[in-house]
């Protein structure tokens, strides 16, 4: 017998006028394995269909299924049950919006990202794909892919201080996406270039540090280090704006530290 | 009526539905792409292993070309392929590869200098060649004679998801999400766009396009154990199937991977394999030397799960509360190896398993993970039967996979297909003009309305979705699985026949309001049962072993009377599809002969049969694309 699991699972669904926002209790048998993937559906197949949330792979790697796990953004699918209390509460991540009960419009929320940070390779070489590829050093392409791995599940944006207090804030996965293209030799962006597009209190300047979204990336990305980074990174590029003679001075002089993604753990 | 007009309406928004977007949209076509989750949530993204592609950079792809390529495609199909689509994808993958490193892919590249690979447990050493520093580099795979797999790490569909989805938004292509078609807009002939629920308020709405493309990926989700995403649930192939009269090709074509995990049913990628991981049995010995002592655990997956599972009825299974499974052992790659090139894997063990690969064994065991089957399409992937109507990917049968495909094909062909198809989509638009009619929408939606006021009135009656789909699953687990045979395979048919009674029959218990799952499961299970019924029904008539579809009855894979492609349709009202066969292939570059791998016993093809369509020069009418195939290699050899 396993233990008998207590859910309380936030509901509201918008598109029902008689809905209003409140928590639901339903009861579960615990059996061996059970992750909340488990858990969830067999409530919503057993015990009341009307019940919304978002799984898709299942398997944590398309960010689908996050939500608030006892007061900690995750991902509900590589939730063991046997890791939680047996009253286990469930809200919807903050910040977005809500569609009903624990499923959020993560989708209309990235998407604007992508053409807030111009998420792509900006380059004037015209590549005839019949050539050959240009060369990357492998090193070069695992530190993109380092960076690439997010999947835009939303945790560190429902973890971010500065994102609750702000809806313009770019957010941890944007600044992210930033860094990522930074690394990029094929991205022909300066630092200039990328200076107006996180280079506000809605980009880099925002963050407080508090650092919430390293902690509860699913996937482990090295955030802290991409926040500092961009921070030193974007302050001289500020100064150097500011001061244009200062643009002379080599960087490594600055002392602003060798950029290593996912280093320093 | 909310309604949105486009030129292209894609359905669905993963790699093969991007990549079709994309190419309209830089010809200048207005396109919307439809998605029923954000669009880097689809199930391409979940691909970890990597793409096909002779690019023949690593040395250990030495000698490779879109020839070599072809012939693996072909004997892993089991010459079930349409060889035309066939070289048409191995003479694009490489070109294609290459645009999508210039769009953003961080491909692996091949690094200089010594280094060790695995092969069946023990450890082989190959150097490098400096000339090929920093050119996209490849893994090895089952199935091919050359290393050609181009990876990112193991999160390869992620990673050219990513990028895909980039370039879509760079395009400023309108991807909508959380739109899930539930019909095409057609006359019986011409396809003018789609009924669409939204899933945000789940208001119907109608979107009129002059061609229309499904992308959609597989239908696993008919099987109780299966790899795949809980969205690939056969949306596309029900919705194109309810027209009555486009085919569903080699239905009984269904794919078991050797590694998903037990339980749970999470893949573990076949690069674990091909990186040189092992299979071992309940005594912790390898097996699959016995069976394969040529390719071992690199033999094609049809045969790996087929050993496996001979294996496992040999008495050699791991007993488990989850049934029986085989181990999959990774340790000796080592801890960077695993921490970098099979990371996906260390974390699936680590959050589903409680495991640690560097230390222990991973359960495995044949798991649903593919459907060749698809929506028959001819070489420019429009789809039999419906003008304005393409498909590509995993829901269309192309058909360069025919009886099996190989690790790294698929996602290959997401994008290689993908391309293709939408240069032709390109052409069909140019020139051509639609009149969008208002009754065909009206009536169209208000079918889908009724059927939905049906379901949340239980006007047809209370049978519980969830409970019918259930016996669907199940049945299919029990019948239409690795291994089939006539008593099986009618006794399904039989469940499925009540099956699809009683799914004619669901009434919601939830309100149905708003984005109500229930509903959505719903709407599309008696087509889910038809796709079932397709393939019980085709695997029943095709009395032979071919690929993935092992007849316990029929052993043989007999050339003489089943070298064809079944094509299924279910005219409208009917409660059994129709069958009918075509020419697996037009043209025979490669005739019919021994895979080297999976033993069994052939029966000849007629020669003449084979010989009458073996025109070596047949190759590519349409000089655009035997152009693009710039791979050196343009003859059509035969080997």
């Amino acid at each position: 017998m396993g233990r008998k699991l207590q859910f309380e699972i936030f509901r509201f669904n918008p598109q029902d006028p008689l809905s209003v926002p409140r928590m639901q209790t339903y009861f579960l048998e615990e059996t061996d394995k059970m992750t909340l993937y488990i858990a969830l559906n067999r409530l919503r197949e057993e015990q009341d269909p009307s019940l919304i949330f978002d799984f898709c792979c299942r398997a944590g790697i398309c960010g689908a299924c996050a939500m608030v796990i006892n007061g900690r953004p995750g991902l509900a699918c590589q939730t063991q049950t046997k890791d939680q209390p047996a009253k286990i509460i469930l809200h919807p991540l903050p910040v977005f919006k809500l569609i009903g009960d624990l499923s959020v419009d993560t989708g209309v929320w990235f998407r604007e990202m992508y053409n807030k940070t111009e998420s792509w390779i900006h380059t004037n070489k015209v590549i005839d794909p019949h050539q050959q590829e240009e060369r990357m050093e492998n090193e070069v392409a695992e530190q993109i892919y380092e960076l690439e791995r997010c999947i835009e599940c939303g945790c560190c944006i429902a973890a971010c201080g500065t994102a609750r207090m702000r809806d313009d804030f770019m957010g941890a996965a944007a600044l992210n996406r930033i860094a990522r293209f930074m690394v990029d030799p094929r991205d022909e962006r300066s630092e200039d270039d990328f200076f107006e597009v996180i280079g506000t209190d809605a980009g880099i300047f925002g963050c407080m540090g508090l650092l919430g979204c390293e902690d509860v990336c699913p996937k482990q990305l090295p955030l802290q280090n991409q926040l500092g980074y961009l921070r030193r990174k974007m302050g001289i590029t500020a100064v150097k704006q500011l001061v244009p003679a200062l643009g002379k001075i080599k960087l490594d002089k600055l002392k602003i530290g060798k950029f290593i993604p996912g280093g320093d753990k | 009526m909310q309604t949105y007009y486009s030129d292209l309406l894609v359905v669905g928004a993963g790699l093969a539905g991007e990549r079709m977007a994309i190419e309209a949209a830089v010809n200048g076509f207005d396109v919307i792409c439809l998605s029923i989750v954000p669009a880097r949530r689809s199930h391409s993204s979940a691909a970890q292993g990597g793409m096909q592609a002779a690019l023949g950079n690593s040395v250990m792809g030495e000698g490779d070309s879109p020839d070599v390529h072809f012939a693996d495609t072909v004997k892993g199909s089991d010459w079930g392929a349409d060889q035309e689509c066939a070289r048409l994808f191995v003479e694009n993958a490489p070109i294609e590869m290459r645009q999508l490193c210039a769009w953003g892919v961080p491909w692996n590249r091949v690094q200089a200098g010594k280094d060790y690979y695995f092969k069946g447990g023990e450890r082989f050493e190959k150097e490098e060649k400096k000339e090929k520093e920093g050119l996209i580099t490849a893994r090895n795979f089952g199935g091919t004679a050359k290393w050609r797999t181009c990876y990112t790490s193991d999160g390869t569909g992620h990673a050219v998801m990513c990028t895909l989805d980039n370039r879509a938004a760079q395009l400023g292509i309108r991807i909508m999400d959380r739109k899930e078609a539930i019909a095409l807009i057609h006359d019986g002939s011409v396809c003018t766009g789609a009924v669409v629920r939204c899933l945000r308020t789940g208001q119907l709405e109608v979107f009129r396009a002059k061609a229309t493309a499904m992308a959609t990926g597989g239908f696993g989700r008919i099987y109780k154990a299966t790899t795949n995403a809980v969205i690939c649930d056969g949306g596309g192939h029900i919705i194109a199937m309810d027209t009555g009269v486009v085919p569903l090709g080699n239905p009984e074509a269904i794919q078991f991977h050797p590694t998903g995990i037990v339980p749970t049913d999470i893949l573990v990628t076949e690069g674990c394999r091909g990186d040189g991981g092992t299979l071992l049995d309940v005594n912790e010995e390898r097996f699959m030397q016995i069976y394969e002592p040529e390719k071992a655990e690199l033999a094609s997956r049809d045969v790996v799960s087929r050993r496996m599972t001979e294996h496992m009825r040999a008495g050699k299974g791991v007993p488990s509360p989850y049934g029986e499974h085989l181990w999959l052992d990774i340790r000796h790659l080592g801890d960077k190896h695993i921490s970098t090139k099979l990371r996906e894997v260390d974390d699936i063990c680590k959050h589903f398993l409680a495991i640690d690969p560097r230390v222990q064994l991973i359960p495995v065991r044949p798991t649903q993970h593919y459907t060749m089957a698809g929506l028959r399409t001819n070489k420019d992937g429009a789809c039999y039967g419906m003008k304005g109507l393409f498909a590509a990917g995993e829901v269309a049968c192309w058909d360069m996979h025919g009886f099996n495909r190989l690790g790294g094909n698929s996602l290959a062909e997401t994008c290689v297909a993908g391309g293709i198809v939408g240069k032709k989509i390109v052409e069909f638009l140019q020139g051509y003009e639609v009149s969008f009619g208002t009754k065909e929408a009206h009536d169209a939606v208000a079918k889908q309305q009724d059927r939905i006021n049906a379901l949340i009135k239980r006007r047809n009656g209370g049978e519980n979705v969830y409970e019918v789909r259930g016996i669907l699953q199940q049945a299919m687990m029990d019948h239409c699985f690795v291994f089939r045979n006539h008593e099986g395979l009618s006794k399904c048919i039989d469940i499925l026949q009540e099956a699809l009674g009683r799914a004619r029959k669901v009434g919601l218990t939830s309100d149905g309001k708003g984005v109500n799952h229930e509903l959505a499961a719903a709407l599309k299970l008696e087509g889910q049962i038809k796709l079932g019924l397709c393939i019980a029904k085709a695997a029943l008539e095709r009395t032979e072993s071919r690929g993935s579809h092992n007849r316990e009855d029929y052993p043989e894979r007999n050339d003489r009377d089943w070298l064809n492609r079944t094509l299924a349709v279910w005219p409208e009202g009917a409660d059994m599809p129709s069958l009918s066969y075509e020419d697996a292939t037009k043209v025979f570059e490669l005739p019919p002969g021994d895979r080297g791998y999976g033993g069994g016993k052939i029966i000849p093809a007629d020669p003449a049969k084979i010989s009458g369509k073996s025109a070596v020069e047949a190759g590519n009418e349409n000089g655009e694309d035997a152009k693009s195939g710039g791979a050196k290699s343009g003859s059509k050899k035969k080997s």
